[in-house]
């Protein structure tokens, strides 16, 4: 029953994936390990989607995972499903809980959370750099150079300002330019 | 609670994820314009609030917004009628993308262009990940939990929920024991 497994592990993505979209990106590497539904390649290209669309990259995602899964109804049941968990605590903290955000146990679990999630996005992006970047073909590792130089460059570029500021979507139609230019 | 109000929650939300790129902060100018100034369902300081909320709770922090306006003006079902309408774009929009995509990715063009992205996306990624550590590693223990949760994920089985439930206890244990040695 693809749809409960669907539900089941999306729930749990919303439940434990904290601090904004990416860091849903960790759990979704990890499906690719456990189930067929895409390939930690075609998660890339999720996530370059879900930035070049209208929405909550979070959500995008979770909806692109779930078609992939499963197609339209993969979509809705992954995307109801990452909701779930947030609906209840938001409903149950803005009930009950004025100033959540300044409790001082709610600071310090947030003290230890922030440089985690920080890591666990680091690994599922090395994850995917190597897939990009390396193919091993007949026992010999191949390096991609052009797409090593492309991503050193996409790095320091974004550490101009004025560079720093265009919409990802910009970003990606480079990206695809270039692509094609070069026959990647 | 009346129908016009959930369908009013519902539309603005779909009106905001349907109009907003990247979610998050992205969303605030928009979320002000609809919810602050045309509605009047909250003020400018309840939306900030707010965002401080939905970054330190589990979920996506544009939902758990909707979950919040939509809670306060009509209950639980405002919450779920304003999520409904954050999620709806996304849904229709990715859908329509991902099933047009399936039909042209074995054309060269295509591969080509999606493996320029794959990479320009990675480096974006990395970009976020300092970003995100420079903001989130604030002392020496911060820095130990990064390396920590980063050698666990690479090198050990270990669920990623699990890492970040480790996480926030070692939070609330390394500031009780340094409130301790201050005092």
């Amino acid at each position: 029953m693809i749809y409960l497994t669907l539900a089941i592990e999306f729930f749990k993505i919303g439940l434990f994936s904290i601090g904004g979209g990416m860091a849903t990106l960790p759990f979704l590497m990890d499906l690719t390990t456990r189930y067929d539904w895409f390939t930690a390649s075609e998660l890339t290209n999720m996530v370059a989607i879900s930035e070049s669309t209208p929405g909550p990259v979070g959500v995008n995602m979770a909806t692109y995972a779930g078609y992939s899964a499963a197609g339209v109804p993969g979509a809705v049941v992954a995307t109801l499903a990452l909701t779930a968990p947030a609906i209840i605590i938001i409903c149950i903290i803005a009930k009950f809980l004025e100033n959540f955000n300044k409790n001082t146990t709610v600071k310090s679990v947030f003290y230890g959370i922030r440089p985690t999630v920080a890591a666990l996005i680091g690994y599922a992006v090395f994850e995917l750099l190597k897939i990009a970047l390396i193919t091993v073909s007949g026992g010999q590792i191949h390096l991609n150079y052009s797409g090593i130089i492309l991503c050193a460059v996409t790095v320091a570029a974004l550490q101009v300002k004025k560079i720093k500021a265009f919409h990802p979507v910009v970003m990606i139609a480079i990206g695809a330019g270039i692509g094609v230019l070069f026959k990647m | 609670m009346s129908i016009k109000k959930l369908a009013e929650l519902y539309v603005s939300f779909f009106k905001i994820g349907g109009l907003t790129f990247g979610g998050g902060l992205a969303m605030l100018p928009m979320l002000q314009r609809e919810i602050v100034t045309d509605r009047k369902w909250c003020t400018e300081e309840e939306i900030l609030d707010m965002y401080a909320i939905g970054q330190c709770t589990p979920g996506i922090i544009a939902v758990n917004t909707a979950t919040f306006v939509g809670f306060k003006q009509a209950g639980v079902i405002g919450g779920i009628a304003g999520t409904l309408g954050m999620i709806s774009p996304s849904l229709i929009i990715i859908c329509l993308i991902a099933s047009i995509l399936q039909n042209f990715i074995n054309y060269p063009a295509v591969i080509h262009a999606l493996s320029g992205i794959r990479i320009v996306v990675c480096g974006m990624m990395i970009n976020t990940v300092f970003t995100m550590a420079k903001k989130g590693i604030v002392d020496k223990i911060g820095g130990a939990l990064f390396v920590a949760a980063f050698i666990l994920a690479c090198f050990t089985p270990v669920p990623t929920a699990l890492i970040i439930v480790c996480a926030g206890i070692a939070g609330v244990i390394v500031n009780k024991f340094g409130r301790r040695k201050g005092a």
